[in-house]
């Protein structure tokens, strides 16, 4: 094999990894906005998420046959699954993680381990009522057409990554608009709005922010709600790029959003999103190592196949962990101590 | 004295009870009720269930009211195995129906094998399953040395295949078929460019890099439908049009469903024969229509296939023991040592080590979301 043939491959493979890793980033913003806020890690998140994806499925399987266009569907879905899983969060938070605030800091992350199980069987019961298990996305055949298939419907950036040879779809396209305006959004959010201060006030002090008349368990709620909401576009994003969900298909990037958010520095926005990336592409680069290994003629790493690349986003983490044990772009935080 | 005169008059107490009411059989099943797999699990369920509804008045005359406890085992070794144990527990129950994974039935039957319940898979195609010669494990399906070369021989004979990418699940039944399905490869010497194991569920996109640049001519995935179901449908979805080989693991209606709009070129060996290849199993496929408000698959008319022989082996002990209740031992060797018949795959017989000496292996084809024939291949156990 030779450089002209690898070169392409090595570009998609980094791309593809980048796709992945942008619905991996904006899961793990829903952990780390709830960690920020609360130090708290909440294991329900995974399922958040998961039920952001289910009425995502709901919504593209009702519209099927009306005659609207794809784009508006989306949207649809896209709204559906903010309120549902930000709701949810919600009253998550009010129910099982509130009463324990002031218990140890075991206590709610049992409940979050118990309060995921129990959603993943309600969810399976919901659609097992109805005779289905693994959801499968029906999507507007526009969105699952290459991106920039011919020259002649393409400008600018399309054609551009036409002619470097990157294979994409256009739900991947779709999906990095997504998450990139989500992101957007959210930094707008947290920093430059009334809401956004007062939630970094409870972060940093709650008892304080308190005696200056924010009202800590409101904001508390608007924080699980943005995570919630954040939970559910990245729901129905996951849905989109890989075609089905099942109720117990949260775990696996639940574990990966979550290894993101600390990877990045648990706690910080754009480290859970530098965090996400990062394990995207390395997921995918480990993936194709068995490739590379028979290019270079290595043994070694031509026995590094697909079965290992979540251990090898693990490893990665170890190595911050050892090294930089804050994350990439978290602080630490010495007031706390 | 006194001890014995109380002793007496329990054991009097006893048997008045057992000539009263009728003794019970339990007969257990146990696959996948819930997960990822309960698709073909409730199938050998159901199956199980009809083919007891049939053999209620038989037992019924000699005096035994027979009953099916069904187990889940959730597609998952460890749960497989407790659910086993509690089977030995009880008494009643003289032998199983299941597995649906042989890596669940390699366990589980090692834990039942003391107390001599004996076990008849209507789907566990591991090797490994019977060449332990264990003495209570059974199968009325094709091993996958069998199931491996049918698949093989279909790539290189059928498809002209030249160049073949193999994949498989990391589990006992994916790795074992893929081994077999890559050794016939060789033999043939079709270029076999990678086996490669996966675990993911959802993300195949590296792998599906990986098949782009090596552009095989096919693609040979040993594994369970819901996972090569995504992977055809992400496989589809980036423009690859190459079809698509599989085992029985494959060999359920979900796949089109997940697969979607990608359900086509796909080509799968079961041991498990559609409804409409088994020439008795219209009636069947009927009541299990009428029972169950469901489709019977090639699974449900196996379950019904091992529960028949199960349930033909225990009446055959029981005639063998002068219509008394038998032992678990004696219902091991009627089964192993048994001749059974009318059965919707034809008569069953098990050789040494628990293999049925001829089964039938079918090539089943996906085009456009629809499932049809393309061909059946008799297959004999290596030993006899």
């Amino acid at each position: 094999m030779d450089l002209a043939t690898l070169l392409p491959f090595l570009v998609n493979v980094i791309v593809g990894g980048l796709v992945l890793g942008a619905v991996y980033a904006i899961i793990a913003l829903g952990y780390t906005m709830v960690y920020g806020v609360l130090q708290l890690i909440n294991f329900a998140h995974s399922e958040v998420f998961v039920t952001g994806a289910v009425v995502g499925f709901e919504v593209f399987r009702v519209l099927r046959d009306v005659a609207l266009d794809g784009y508006v569907k989306l949207l649809i879905a896209l709204l559906a699954a903010m309120i549902v899983s930000g709701a949810l969060n919600v009253v998550i938070e009010r129910l099982a993680y509130r009463p324990l605030r002031n218990a140890p800091k075991l206590v709610p992350l049992i409940t979050a381990i118990g309060v995921s199980l129990i959603l993943q069987d309600v969810l399976r019961v919901i659609e097992g009522f109805q005779g289905r298990f693994d959801l499968t996305y029906t999507l507007p055949t526009a969105f699952t057409t290459k991106f920039c298939a011919a020259a002649s419907s393409c400008a600018g950036l399309g054609n551009a990554l036409r002619t470097v040879g990157i294979d994409l779809q256009l739900k991947d396209v779709i999906l990095l608009i997504v998450a990139g305006l989500s992101l957007a959004v959210l930094n707008y959010l947290v920093n430059h709005t009334r809401l956004g201060t007062a939630i970094r006030a409870v972060a940093q002090d709650r008892v304080t922010s308190g005696l200056m008349g924010i009202d800590a368990n409101r904001m508390i709620s608007a924080t699980f709600a943005i995570g919630g909401a954040l939970g559910g576009i990245s729901g129905v994003l996951f849905g989109m790029k890989f075609g089905t969900v099942n109720a117990y298909s949260g775990f696996d990037p639940g574990i990966i959003a979550f290894t993101a958010a600390v990877l990045g520095g648990i706690g910080s926005i754009p480290g859970a999103v530098l965090g996400g990336l990062t394990l995207g592409v390395i997921q995918n680069l480990i993936g194709v190592t068995n490739v590379l290994g028979s290019v270079l003629g290595s043994a070694n790493l031509g026995a590094i196949d697909a079965s290992y690349q979540r251990i090898g986003a693990f490893i990665v983490l170890v190595l911050i962990l050892i090294f930089k044990p804050t994350g990439l772009l978290g602080k630490s935080n010495v007031e706390k101590v | 004295m006194k001890k014995t005169a109380l002793s007496l008059s329990v054991l009097a107490a006893l048997a008045l009870g057992t000539a009263g009411a009728q003794t019970t059989i339990r007969i257990a099943s146990l696959s996948p009720l819930s997960g990822g797999q309960s698709d073909l699990g409730t199938q050998i369920r159901n199956g199980t269930q009809l083919a007891v509804n049939e053999y209620k008045a038989q037992f019924k005359k000699l005096g035994f009211d027979l009953q099916l406890v069904p187990y889940d085992d959730q597609a998952d070794p460890a749960t497989g195995t407790a659910a086993a144990r509690k089977i030995a527990a009880d008494r009643q129950i003289l032998a199983v129906v299941g597995t649906l994974n042989s890596g669940v039935a390699i366990p589980s039957s090692a834990a039942l094998q003391a107390s001599h319940v004996a076990m008849v898979s209507p789907a566990n195609t591991a090797n490994q399953v019977t060449d332990r010669g264990l003495p209570n494990m059974n199968r009325i399906v094709a091993r996958d040395d069998a199931q491996g070369g049918a698949g093989a021989n279909f790539i290189s004979g059928t498809l002209k295949a030249k160049k073949v990418y193999v994949l498989n699940d990391k589990t006992a039944y994916g790795e074992g078929l893929s081994a077999e399905v890559e050794k016939a490869l060789k033999a043939k010497s079709v270029n076999v460019v990678a086996n490669e194991g996966t675990e993911e569920k959802s993300d195949f996109s590296s792998i599906i890099a990986k098949i782009k640049l090596q552009n095989p001519d096919a693609i040979y995935f040993g594994g369970i439908y819901n996972q090569v179901g995504v992977f055809i449908k992400q496989l589809r979805e980036a423009g690859v049009t190459t079809p698509v080989i599989g085992g029985d693991g494959l060999d359920s209606s979900e796949l089109a469903t997940i697969a979607g709009a990608g359900a086509t070129n796909i080509y799968f060996t079961t041991v498990a024969a559609p409804i409409e290849a088994l020439p008795a199993a219209k009636t069947f496929a009927a009541s299990y229509q009428k029972t169950f408000n469901d489709t019977a698959q090639g699974f449900g008319a196996f379950g019904y296939d091992a529960a028949k022989v199960v349930l033909q082996g225990v009446l055959n002990a029981i005639r063998s023991n002068g219509n008394k209740l038998p032992t678990r031992t004696q219902v091991e060797s009627a089964i192993r040592k048994g001749n059974f018949t009318g059965l919707l795959s034809g008569a069953v017989s098990f050789n040494s080590v628990g293999d049925r000496r001829a089964a039938t292996m079918y090539v089943m084809n996906i085009t456009g979301g629809k499932y049809k024939l393309d061909s059946s291949i008799n297959v004999k156990p290596a030993k006899q």
